[in-house]
């Protein structure tokens, strides 16, 4: 799905931009953090977004690929348990 | 260094299961070196925790558009440079 | 295919407005810090990183290459060390290209796999650039795809693709605007458009009295 030079379309671009939320910012930072800090490199990062479900990929707004990622390397690692970020959530 | 700027190189057609930088749309397609951008990790190893090592030549290879896309309706004289690593180039 | 595509979320929105992300993303964020994963400080100046960049340090590039040819040369031939004279910081990425526009080639810039930038000299990427239409046009269709921008090259201009696929960052140095004999350096840095280093657009013309 990340490879989309493959995936013809004819569709429009859309040129709109929006402002960075505050989630998005963040989410930049924590993942930059967990670069410095070493627990998670560029391509692991890239590594975990192409690993999103299709239909899911498709869907995600980017940072909202980024933070995927970076769940799914984090719980790879041990450094999250499975779940641990939904049980914090409730 | 395998290449220089000037050769012609065909990009393997294999499929690679894991993480990879070789798009697909100049997988089994013939381009020529450009550029010779140096040695760097291989991000096929890095993006699951390796340390990337020993380091592969990295080339930008430019590509004719009739190439790539042979339906295309416009500019027959148009280019794309793509970055691949060494592994993914056969000599033409 | 998605009918739409643009670079927000599609999750339904709470009631505070936001995506589900963002709680998530801050959840994240606390659990990160609980286990020193992370320092908090750390986050917050990679934030105020973030926020203080713009295409600014792109454009004075750009603006010292067009009044001063060696300058250009330098520039093109290590983009990196070429910032560095002007004290400007091109970021982690190990090698920077900058490719220069002229009257028979014309450059463009895409990451058709995630959508690696140059942030450190551009500033945050559009949302176009971004998005999975852009990705996938700017190799299969580019001229659509400028047309889309407003721009359209002669017949014999050369239109180049770069596809950023690995580590190295590229910046278009567009070509000088007509009429522009008279400004200065600052003056002609203030033409040049973050767009017109990605590929998708000209600098803007000087305003005419």
């Amino acid at each position: 799905m990340h490879d989309r030079g493959v995936w013809p379309t004819d569709m429009p671009i859309d040129r709109s931009e929006h402002e960075l939320a505050d989630w998005e910012l963040l989410t930049d930072a924590l993942v930059s953090a967990l670069s410095s800090e070493g627990f998670m490199n560029v391509d692991e990062l890239r590594r975990g977004i192409e690993s999103m479900p299709p239909d899911e990929y498709e869907r995600a707004s980017y940072y909202e690929r980024w933070l995927f990622s970076a769940e799914t390397i984090l719980v790879e690692k041990g450094v999250l348990a499975p779940g641990e970020l939904d049980a914090r959530l409730t | 260094m395998t290449f220089r700027a000037g050769e012609r190189v065909r990009v393997a057609a294999r499929t690679h299961e894991g993480h990879h930088r070789t798009p697909g749309y100049v997988k089994g397609k013939s381009g020529r070196v450009e550029r010779v951008h140096g040695r760097f990790r291989n991000p096929e190893t890095r993006a699951y925790g390796a340390d990337g090592l020993p380091e592969r030549v990295l080339y930008q290879v430019c590509f004719a558009q009739q190439e790539l896309w042979p339906e295309a309706r416009r500019g027959a004289g148009d280019t794309t440079l793509v970055d691949i690593f060494e592994h993914w180039l056969e000599a033409e | 295919m998605s009918e739409h595509d643009h670079d927000h979320s599609h999750d339904p929105i709470t009631a505070d407005g936001e995506p589900p992300a963002a709680a998530r993303a801050r959840a994240l964020e606390e659990l990160l810090v609980e286990k020193a994963v992370v320092q908090r400080e750390d986050v917050r100046r990679n934030i105020d990183r973030l926020v203080s960049r713009s295409p600014a340090d792109g454009a004075r590039l750009v603006a010292r290459a067009w009044v001063d040819t060696e300058f250009k040369e330098r520039l093109l031939a290590d983009a990196r060390a070429a910032a560095q004279e002007l004290d400007l910081d091109s970021g982690p990425s190990p090698v920077v290209v900058a490719v220069e526009n002229t009257e028979t080639v014309h450059h463009m810039v895409v990451c058709t796999l995630c959508s690696c930038y140059p942030r450190a000299l551009l500033g945050p990427p559009p949302d176009g650039y971004k998005s999975l239409t852009y990705r996938s046009r700017a190799v299969s269709d580019p001229h659509g795809v400028l047309a889309e921008f407003g721009l359209e090259l002669d017949e014999d201009v050369e239109l180049r693709v770069l596809d950023s696929t690995a580590d190295v960052r590229y910046i278009v140095l567009p070509r000088k605007p007509e009429g522009t004999e008279e400004l200065s350096e600052q003056e002609l840095a203030a033409l040049v458009t973050r767009d017109s280093m990605i590929g998708v657009a000209q600098p803007v013309a000087p305003a005419t009295a």
